[in-house]
């Protein structure tokens, strides 16, 4: 699927570590106040090109998890691994995709995107010219040299996708990424999104609390439970459809519904067990 | 294309800023008018207040033949110097604050309480250490960089966490946090750390002036104390006022330019 893969498939006759993997993961918070401890005993591993949803009660540990896959934060117990080599620090491999888009308002929309290769010091022209070509791809070719507050909320947050893409990562971390949006842009740029991760051939780690969402876009779901957060259940999203239906004819498609309420049944009890 | 009725309101908001002028001006003109009055008719008396029409005269005979000018310039100077220095020093200290959080932790109460300290009090030790023309510096510097410190940090820390947390994950260092976050987001604050310092640099100078120094508006205001001379006292006053309005004017300018440069809204 991805087209730059450098990994030569036939060299590899040995079982191919997969592309993050998590094992034993726990984590805890230390605070003058008290521990928290956030994840217990997580192990997943996630394929190369396949797009991950998450989805658990809120504080349960999920932005924790996606900030241990990025490096930022390093577990107090097990291993995080990306292409077999265990994770320290942030890596180019891995780049993330905030609630908000925080672009930022002193430069225009060019040098807004282009702001992780320039902090990762790639060569600027080709950067320069990967974010023209990506803005016009996606519709913002006219808006280069925009400044950030002239865009709408949905513009902003796709202005923010790509400048995750021109630093040329394998993994995307999208920590709800729509939440802040209102109902209609949000369903229009989920969609997009979903599109431009496809088309780019990544690896997509997804949370969301919204469950129409996780099932429409993902390949697998996970729902967690409340704190000390372990995973209740991975589930395959698999439509009668076909392989290739786009978020929006999944949630028209026959089995939607049996996954959204499986998913809400399971989210209900944990949530009803916190209070 | 404007519809007329909005061409209407933007002609009575011009209208509007041009009455406001206007008042100014006349607000000024009848303050010089009554001044001058009172004093001709004596009811107030010349000796302790002068009159703008001497004034007037004392300031071109003082300006063509004694040394006002020279003083003046020399204020500007000592204040532009005070200006730059405690911008610099200050921004530099907030930065080394927000680097390292030990830092901040241990010198915290310090500040604080140098930030209530009268620096006026410091000005004998500055004219020991420093001499009567470099104690100057000392005391605009001292009164305005304990501001400027505040201000700049409290600007850093009004930036968003999750702004750097976004740098982070691009493997940001803090030097680039420094240089692509903070100083950029900062300018507003600047802006206004900046207009703070102007008022505050000036009583700076002018104390400094005031306690051990032999130039500038502030001697010349004590030293026509102490001759007695109102005339001498009131263009310096009159001096001083002109040079903070113009500073001002200045780094509204610079504001208004710095803004535009990095697309912050007014
Ligand atoms: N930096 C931190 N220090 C202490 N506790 C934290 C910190 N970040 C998160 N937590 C706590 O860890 C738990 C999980 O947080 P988080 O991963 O943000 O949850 P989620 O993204 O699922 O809502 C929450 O209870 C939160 O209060
Ligand atoms: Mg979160």
């Amino acid at each position: 699927m991805a087209g730059h893969n450098e990994r030569l498939p036939t060299s590899d006759t040995a079982k191919q570590p997969d592309h993050i993997e998590l094992k034993r993961v726990g984590l805890s918070y230390f605070t003058p106040r008290q521990e928290t401890e956030a994840l217990r005993d997580i192990n997943l591993s996630i394929g190369k090109g396949e797009f991950l949803s998450i989805v658990g009660p809120s504080g349960c540990g999920k932005s924790t998890l996606l900030s241990l896959i990025s490096g930022m934060l390093k577990p107090t117990s097990g291993t995080v691994m990306i292409d077999g080599v265990e994770v320290s620090g942030t890596s180019p491999k891995v780049g993330y995709m905030l609630q908000h888009d925080h672009l930022f308002e002193w430069r225009d929309v060019l040098s807004n995107v282009t702001v992780g290769a320039e902090i990762r010091r790639m060569d600027r022209v080709k950067a320069r010219r990967k974010a023209v070509e990506l803005l016009e791809r996606y519709g913002l070719g006219e808006f280069v040299r925009h400044a950030p507050s002239q865009l709408s909320g949905g513009m902003r947050q796709r202005v923010a996708l790509i400048r995750t893409l021109v630093a040329e990562p394998d993994i995307l971390l999208l920590d709800e990424p729509f939440s802040a949006l209102d109902y209609q842009t949000r369903l229009t740029l989920s969609e997009e999104v979903f599109h431009i991760i496809k088309d780019q051939g990544k690896t997509a780690v997804l949370v969301t609390h919204d469950i129409s969402e996780a099932i429409s876009m993902a390949d697998r779901v996970m729902v967690m439970t409340k704190r000390p957060s372990t995973i209740s259940s991975v589930r395959e999203i698999r439509f009668d459809e076909g392989e290739q239906l786009s978020p929006w004819s999944k949630r028209q498609a026959g089995r939607y519904h049996d996954y959204f309420n499986a998913i809400w049944k399971e989210l209900e009890d944990h949530v009803v067990s916190v209070i | 294309m404007s519809s007329p009725l909005y061409e209407r309101y933007l002609r009575t908001l011009k209208r509007k800023q041009w009455l406001i002028g206007l008042a100014r001006l006349s607000v000024l003109a009848a303050f010089l008018f009554l001044w001058e009055l009172a004093a001709r008719l004596k009811w107030i008396d010349p000796m302790l207040t002068s009159k703008p029409s001497l004034l007037w005269s004392s300031f071109r005979e003082m300006a063509t033949k004694g040394s006002l000018l020279h003083h003046t310039w020399i204020s500007t100077q000592e204040t532009l110097a005070g200006i730059v220095v405690s911008m610099a020093l200050g921004t530099a200290i907030a930065v080394l604050f927000w680097w390292s959080t030990f830092a901040s932790k241990v010198l915290e109460p310090y500040i604080v309480v140098l930030n209530a300290l009268p620096k006026v009090a410091l000005g004998p030790i500055f004219y020991i250490w420093l001499g009567d023309r470099y104690s100057v510096y000392g005391m605009a510097v001292a009164i305005s960089v304990i501001v400027t410190i505040i201000m700049v940090e409290s600007g850093f820390k009004e930036i968003s966490k999750t702004k750097l947390k976004l740098m982070e994950s691009f493997g940001a260092t803090k030097l680039q946090m420094l240089r692509m976050v903070l100083l950029p987001a900062s300018v507003p604050h600047f802006i206004a750390t900046l207009k703070v310092n102007v008022g505050l640099t000036l009583v700076g100078v002018v104390m400094g002036e005031f306690l051990s120094s032999k130039a500038g508006l502030g001697y010349l205001i004590i030293y026509g104390g102490q001759v007695f001379q109102m005339n001498l006292v009131m263009v310096s006053i009159t001096m001083l006022a002109l040079l903070s309005v113009i500073l001002y004017g200045l780094v509204n300018l610079l504001g208004r330019y710095a803004r535009k440069k990095y697309h912050h809204e007014t």
